[in-house]
């Protein structure tokens, strides 16, 4: 039988904002069937997401949501899941958001290796907007701020994510809607800060001025531009140059979690605790 | 009424004040003269199974705050002029948001980096509108070591009756006098919570947003069953974004009139020797504190001054202020800015012959400094 969305959504917000053929649909659904996966009540679960279209992320899903302002998705997160450690806090965010002006945020939310899941929608243009540059804007695409070509290096999301401090950071994109609904399990169960960017089409935005018309012929280039972490590592520096590894890229179910260590803080200061000093930890710098 | 006195500084009182308000959040960023505030609150905090974090920068600090606050918590951050810049955006998201909070802003000069050591008055007209768009700020001003404990207490009640932030402005000075202060009791504190309203019928009758007119919303904790939106966009009754034309002016009209409506309940002042008086100087913050000393010198040589001082900057007591300057000729706002509250007073008054004794120069304004513009204007 196929799988009822229903309870999961905000009906009568429906149809979304979305244009024809985005990919954001299919990661809502991907997302939705994940959290029934897992069992989790909704209203233990708290979505947050930022401006873009991806903000409207947490308008449509029937959780407890909050849709903040531009890039702040994991500061705002990062109160509510300290406030409350034992409820399942998601960041939904674009690579403007993610990357540009909230990439203090992310980065900072990876070292803390603060439990929850930052998933980024990555589209590599400001879709809403019409068409600016991004931080993972390909070099050399047309943006309505670059007319003359993007000159701008890009961002690689999951290598920033790891460079942080993230214990959990996958890529997908959203051509296997299976397979990321899995891997966006594994991330969600992750205890830890799980950074999870999925590669995602916007013809209308990127794709109409750089040959990539339909959302078929931009989802060819995401096929194209992408392989298996298995069959990157094979490969010889040369081939990997404009290649995006998929997969789980780091796993590390051994870091100290934020809010754990916090309850060792409070601890301290209660006087159940010796005060943690450099002997308590294994890597001290 | 029972009192307690506690011999400490106004940056720690305001620290103080904010747990025993049941304050069980702190989200900051180290930011002189205001640091202080988070030293404390970063070791009061866990004691009572509350977080304080010191988080990336100002806008993470207020962020978390707001969230912490949506979950459910009171939740404090502390800062200095040029954090308040920083948080501003996200000061309009509380705003629109409805979500309560508690902001203490110990002012140093300005603009930009300016003197970060040093007093100033500077964020007066800041602390009205520090965020775009049209809403109605609730700004408190400490004069004394045992506002800066009363005034952040205040605070947090209103805050949670009005939903919305409230700002606390202490200066340099007096967020770093040492001395004794003598404040309400524990129990008398607890005793005056008034928690943000909830509500408890069916979730599906729930609608966060359907208010009276004059009425802020009433947002239920997070994870308890009632799932609604929060959103910086204009929205509806459920909180969701929309662009009704109605909706949108009704919104921003409640937003105004829920606080507007009701002045009375923030309205705070001092009046000092304002009973025979016919000088009246107007001032706030540390500055009142030689405004008192002044008035002493003036009244032993025969000068009949007075002090109006302003606890509740914003919305101002204008009514108040007026009923004084109709009476009273001689009328000198002294602060150390170059005329932020002046002008409150000139519209308040409708008077443009308002004297004015400004000082920007980072120094504290001496009595003797008032003491000699007053004779000088009489």
């Amino acid at each position: 039988m196929a799988f009822n969305y229903d309870n999961y959504l905000r009906l009568e917000k429906m149809p979304t904002l979305w244009c024809w053929g985005c990919g954001d649909g299919v990661i809502l659904k991907a997302f939705i069937r994940a959290i029934n996966k897992m069992g989790v009540d909704q209203n233990d679960v708290c979505v947050v997401s930022g401006i873009g279209c991806s903000g409207r992320f947490s308008s449509y899903v029937d959780f407890n949501t909050v849709h903040t302002t531009h890039g702040r998705t994991v500061a705002y997160a990062t109160g509510i899941k300290l406030a409350r450690p034992d409820k399942l806090v998601v960041c939904v965010a674009g690579d403007g958001d993610a990357l540009a002006i909230g990439g203090n945020h992310t980065i900072h939310g990876c070292r803390r290796n603060i439990d929850m899941t930052m998933i980024v929608i990555n589209n590599f243009i400001y879709g809403l907007t019409n068409s600016q540059t991004s931080p993972t804007t390909p070099k050399g695409m047309w943006t309505v701020s670059q007319k003359a070509g993007n000159i701008d290096p890009t961002f690689d999301t999951c290598e920033l994510a790891i460079a942080s401090g993230a214990s959990f950071v996958a890529r997908e994109t959203m051509l296997d809607p299976k397979k990321l609904e899995k891997i966006l399990i594994k991330a969600m169960e992750h205890k830890g800060f799980s950074m999870m960017e999925v590669l995602s089409n916007c013809h209308i935005n990127l794709g109409r001025k750089n040959k990539m018309v339909s959302a078929m012929e931009n989802l060819e280039w995401i096929d194209n531009i992408t392989v298996s972490k298995k069959k990157y590592d094979a490969m010889t520096p040369e081939e990997q140059l404009n290649l995006l590894h998929l997969g789980v890229l780091k796993q590390d179910t051994e870091a100290d979690e934020y809010c754990d260590m916090y309850a060792e803080i409070q601890k301290v200061h209660q006087g159940k605790r010796s005060k943690i000093t450099q002997d308590d930890f294994e890597k001290k710098i | 009424m029972a009192t307690r006195e506690i011999i400490s500084t106004g940056n720690e009182l305001a620290a103080i004040a904010a747990v025993d308000a049941g304050c069980k959040f702190f989200g900051g960023y180290p930011l002189t003269p205001s640091s202080e505030v988070m030293h404390v609150i970063s070791d009061l905090l866990p004691k009572v199974n509350g977080v304080a974090i010191q988080m990336e920068d100002e806008i993470g600090g207020i962020c978390a705050v707001i969230g912490a606050a949506m979950a459910g918590d009171r939740a404090l951050t502390a800062t200095s002029g040029p954090g308040m810049s920083l948080k501003a955006e996200q000061l309009g998201l509380a705003q629109m948001a409805e979500v309560p909070l508690v902001c203490v802003n110990v002012m140093r000069g300005g603009p930009s980096t300016g003197l970060p050591t040093r007093v100033s008055q500077g964020d007066i007209l800041q602390s009205k509108n520090p965020s775009h768009g049209d809403y109605k700020s609730i700004t408190f001003c400490a004069g004394s070591l045992a506002e800066c404990y009363t005034e952040v207490v205040r605070a947090f009640n209103v805050a949670d009756r009005f939903m919305q932030p409230v700002i606390v402005l202490l200066d340099e000075t007096i967020g770093h006098m040492h001395g004794k202060a003598e404040l309400p009791t524990l129990e008398e504190v607890q005793a005056g919570i008034v928690p943000r309203k909830t509500f408890d019928g069916p979730a599906e009758e729930y609608f966060p947003y359907q208010c009276e007119s004059d009425e802020p919303a009433v947002l239920n904790p997070m994870f308890e069953g009632y799932r609604y939106h929060f959103t910086g966009l204009h929205h509806d009754k459920n909180g969701f974004p929309t662009e009704e034309i109605e909706t949108c002016r009704k919104l921003i009209q409640r937003l105004e009139d829920k606080v507007a409506l009701h002045e009375d309940e923030v309205e705070s002042y001092e009046e000092f020797m304002m009973d025979d008086a016919d000088f009246m100087i107007i001032a706030y913050g540390s500055v009142s504190l030689a405004a008192k000393e002044a008035i002493r010198h003036l009244r032993a040589e025969g000068i009949k001054a007075g002090l109006f001082r302003p606890i509740t900057i914003w919305p101002s007591p204008a009514k108040k202020i007026k009923e004084y300057t109709d009476k009273i000729e001689k009328v000198l706002v002294v602060e150390l800015n170059i005329g932020q509250f002046h002008s409150e007073v000139q519209r308040a008054s409708s008077r443009l012959d308002i004297d004015g004794l400004f000082k920007v120069n980072g120094r504290p304004l001496s009595p003797y400094e008032i003491v000699n513009k007053v004779k000088e204007i009489l």
